[in-house]
């Protein structure tokens, strides 16, 4: 990299945190709805993010495919992935265990990776980004314009949750899943349905995330795991169940990540993320934002 | 039962509970006096299940305080209490079902051994000769209440009646001082109840207290020294069997409950 | 311990003492010694997520870090400092106890999920520090020369002397775990899994013995490690990756995590699995691997001990 200055650095390192933290903040958010509704912890939630990267180079490079459409595609795609993930692995595990639910989506994430290295092979892929790839200077820091979308996405996806919450109908019986699912039940909601709903939900989120990240950082079939630990982080950070804490606390983990892989370590960079996942579990494990009593509460908490 | 004033051997103090904006108990305060038995009655949804939850520390209180033998017990974990000397069975059965009868009783005895992760694993001489002593006290407690011979079957096998029992005898392992029994003639049919009041007379007889909450009015009349009327997360009325019998609120609440079927 | 337990253990200790005699002398399966050391190395580590997970009820996904720290501890000390064996060994699990306690308390406090995760960012973050601290330990090539054990004066560098000595470990720690399931502590993790709420009112410290069996089982893992790194004499990271966590759950998954037996047989047959038979699948195994955990933990989620019984049913028919 050429000599810039270091505050056109630190600006430079803090795009980049913004925009790997908005993608564990999606993550994250995938993790919630899941974990709101059912109390489970999707561990293959970072395989959604890695299939809507491979699904956005299969729909692009091998299809052909205009960007819009193969993008909406992918998002099809991965979300048939997320129902089927929930229909056939997650539905017919009745009275589990939180250790056999764990169990369970920890073997999806396996077959998951399986299944795309079988397809796509060992290598990393990328495509080319949504608009073009001259960057764009702000203060002396080059910003890669697919750093926009992914940002972009980001808001798309949490005011588009936001109303889906607030204003559906289905949104609405979701929530009320959350706070009670025996009560749900009995005012006649149908749980079944609404967990089917949290896994399609999340597994959109999730194709997202990666279709708006390829360009920048690449896909491969194994990255899902550590997205997925980072992702947590961000909804255990943030206090888990709290939507807007994990968006808030992806985006500072992604800053923080980013500043000390520039300013001290590189290898450590992935390290800086779960330590600081570790740091919260030890000293406020209801997070920045959450609070103590519910995460003691809940059966799964 | 070293507590000389009978005023500070088992005290609730002005106890209060609310989930979310309901008031299940709104300042509830009585004693009990060593080695009686006292019974806490009352419609359904009075306040009595929460009662006996906040004393074993299932959930805190929102205010008030209980204490044994002038400590405070509440706010400290159910685990703690339990140590402390109060024991309870549960309205809903909660035997460990997949456990034998024998082995649940043992789990009773939990407090009163030691043994540790290294003995347990090594079989020290200590560990072993504690185990005897532990099975050897479990099975005599099965024999108070009459199940020693279902000893080695599993609790989730037994009727609902023996597993009341069962959670008697369990309960009597801590070496409590004073023991909550919830609602413990539920189910039963009235040969039970008859060996159940025995039971309980001869529990206050080992010099331990009782403290019931029960339905069965037949039962409480007869074995109870004191009562306590509940209703609505208050008391209505306290005092001996015929006092209750005769207070015209008891019979008010109670009458009320029956006329007001229809609006159920 | 039962009767059952003790004669299964008889049959065990039969089956080891003849298994050498069996393949030694038959050369296409003479390296099934070497294959049967790694399965009593590994069983160690899945005896202890065993107790965790079918006993204390709680799951961990960092246990290949466990294994890593005993192995490499072991490595430094007795390479770098030129210290005894068997004091790296204890120095090691040391160690290991000391992090699983601390990583342990606040994720123990927690309920569900806390554990998994915590270990499994625990477990990521060591799989980094040995890749990156290459002055201590020689990051991604890793370091080798490592020497063997000794005992006695008396080498253990063959192979048969060597399948003795996991063996003997692993039995014993075998017993200490059977032990500790039928004693109070194994009754206290049980009545916990029928009702918390009752175990909770007879005075049972739930928190407290889940740490223990957290502690014990980190430091079966790391004595394995410190095994595992005199036999092979060779460190690398790749060794103690996120992978083998969870193929060590699976061990105990697909075995049968309610009993210690199960961790026994899943253990054997994963290994044997890995190192001799899904050769043909080479990258793809990944895929078995996945498919074998998904249809276990859906169809039998007892794990293989399940058929046992049925097996026996069955053959009392015929």
């Amino acid at each position: 990299m050429e000599k810039i200055s270091l505050a056109g650095q630190l600006i430079q390192y803090i795009f980049t945190g913004i925009t790997v933290g908005s993608i564990y903040a999606m993550v994250g958010l995938g993790f919630n709805i899941i974990y709101n509704v059912t109390e489970i912890i999707n561990f293959a939630q970072g395989e959604f993010v890695m299939l809507g990267g491979l699904f956005m180079v299969f729909c692009t490079a091998t299809l052909n495919l205009p960007l819009p459409v193969a993008f909406i595609l992918t998002i099809a795609l991965v979300t048939g992935v997320g129902a089927m993930m929930e229909r056939s692995t997650i539905n017919p595990v009745k009275n589990a265990t939180v250790l056999t639910m764990i169990i369970v989506t920890i073997a999806v994430s396996i077959v998951l990776k399986g299944m795309a290295m079988f397809a796509w092979g060992k290598d990393p892929y990328i495509y080319p980004p949504f608009s073009g790839s001259e960057p764009v200077f702000i203060f002396g820091a080059a910003v890669q314009t697919q750093t926009f979308w992914v940002l972009l996405m980001t808001a798309v996806v949490v005011v588009l949750l936001t109303l889906f919450f607030k204003r559906t109908r289905y949104g609405k019986a979701m929530l009320a899943c959350s706070d009670n699912p025996e009560a749900a039940r009995l005012m006649g909601i149908n749980v079944n349905l609404m967990v089917l709903i949290s896994f399609a939900l999340s597994a959109a989120i999730g194709a997202v995330a990666g279709a708006v990240i390829t360009p920048i950082s690449l896909m491969e079939y194994d990255r899902g795991a550590l997205l997925a630990l980072k992702g947590f982080g961000a909804a255990v950070l943030g206090g888990l169940g709290s939507f807007y804490g994990s968006v808030v606390a992806g985006i500072l983990m992604g800053i923080i990540e980013s500043l000390c892989a520039g300013l001290l370590s590189s290898g450590y960079k992935d390290a800086v993320a779960l330590i600081l996942l570790l740091l919260v579990l030890f000293i406020r494990p209801s997070g920045l934002f959450g609070s103590v009593e519910v995460s003691k509460i809940k059966k799964f908490g | 039962m070293n507590s000389e004033n009978s005023q500070d051997f088992f005290r609730v103090d002005n106890l209060q509970k609310s989930f979310g904006g309901v008031r299940a108990l709104k300042g509830l305060s009585f004693i009990v006096a060593p080695g009686t038995i006292k019974a806490v009655i009352g419609p359904n949804g009075a306040g009595k299940t929460t009662l006996f939850n906040l004393i074993t520390g299932i959930f805190p209180p929102s205010g008030g305080s209980v204490s044994l033998n002038g400590v405070s017990i509440n706010g400290r974990k159910a685990q703690e209490i339990a140590r402390m000397g109060v024991s309870r069975t549960f309205q809903n059965v909660e035997v460990f079902d997949r456990m034998k009868v024998l082995e649940n009783v043992m789990v009773g005895r939990h407090i009163q051994s030691r043994a540790g992760i290294i003995s347990a694993g090594l079989r020290s001489v200590r560990m072993r000769r504690e185990e005897r002593e532990v099975r050897q006290s479990a099975f005599e407690y099965l024999e108070f209440v009459g199940l020693e011979h279902r000893a080695e079957e599993l609790a989730g096998s037994l009727p609902l009646g023996e597993q009341k029992l069962l959670e008697v005898a369990r309960a009597l392992a801590t070496d409590p001082e004073i023991l909550l029994l919830d609602e413990p003639a539920g189910g039963l049919n009235t040969r039970e109840t008859e060996k159940l009041a025995n039971l309980i007379h001869r529990i206050q007889d080992r010099g331990i207290t009782v403290l019931l909450v029960e339905h069965d009015m037949n039962l409480v009349m007869d074995i109870s020294e004191e009562i306590l009327v509940m209703n609505f997360g208050e008391k209505i009325a306290e005092g001996n069997p015929r006092q209750i019998k005769d207070d015209p609120l008891v019979i008010q609440a109670y009458l009320g409950e029956e006329v007001d079927y229809s609006d159920l | 311990m039962q009767k059952q337990d003790r004669n299964i253990l008889v049959g065990l200790v039969l089956f080891l003492a003849i298994f050498p005699v069996l393949v030694m002398n038959v050369g296409t399966v003479g390296h099934y010694l070497d294959v049967m050391i790694f399965v009593g190395i590994y069983a160690l580590i899945a005896m202890g997520l065993s107790l965790l997970m079918g006993y204390a009820g709680q799951i961990s996904l960092g246990h290949a870090a466990f294994f890593g720290l005993g192995a490499y501890t072991s490595g430094i000390l007795c390479v770098q400092l030129s210290l005894s064996p068997w004091l790296a060994m204890g120095a090691g699990a040391a160690l290991t106890a000391l992090i699983a306690y601390v990583v342990g308390v606040p994720s123990l406090k927690l309920k569900g999920h806390y554990l998994a995760m915590a270990t499994l960012g625990f477990g990521v973050i060591v799989h980094i520090f040995l890749n990156e601290e290459v002055a201590l330990t020689g990051g991604p090539s890793g370091f080798s020369d490592i020497p063997g054990l000794k005992l006695w004066g008396f080498s253990l560098d063959d192979e048969l002397r060597y399948y003795i000595l996991v063996w003997c470990f692993v039995l014993l720690a075998l017993i200490f775990s059977l032990n500790v399931i039928h004693s109070r502590i194994g009754r206290a993790l049980r009545s916990l899994h029928d009702s918390e709420v009752a175990a909770d009112a007879m005075g049972v410290e739930t928190s407290k013995f889940k740490i223990t069996i957290f502690v014990l089982s980190a430091i079966y893992a790391s004595i394995a490690g410190s095994l595992y790194t005199h036999y092979v004499g060779f460190l690398s990271p790749s060794s103690f990756d996120l992978f083998l966590s969870i193929k060590l759950v699976m061990m105990v998954v697909v075995g049968g995590m309610h009993t210690i037996w199960g961790a026994l047989v899943g253990t054997w047959l994963l290994t044997f699995l890995g190192n001799e038979w899904l050769h043909v699948f080479h990258d793809f195994d990944i895929l078995v691997y996945g498919g074998i955990l998904l249809g276990i933990v859906m169809f039998l989620p007892g794990g293989l001990v399940e058929l046992i019984p049925r097996l026996g049913r069955i053959l009392k028919r015929t």
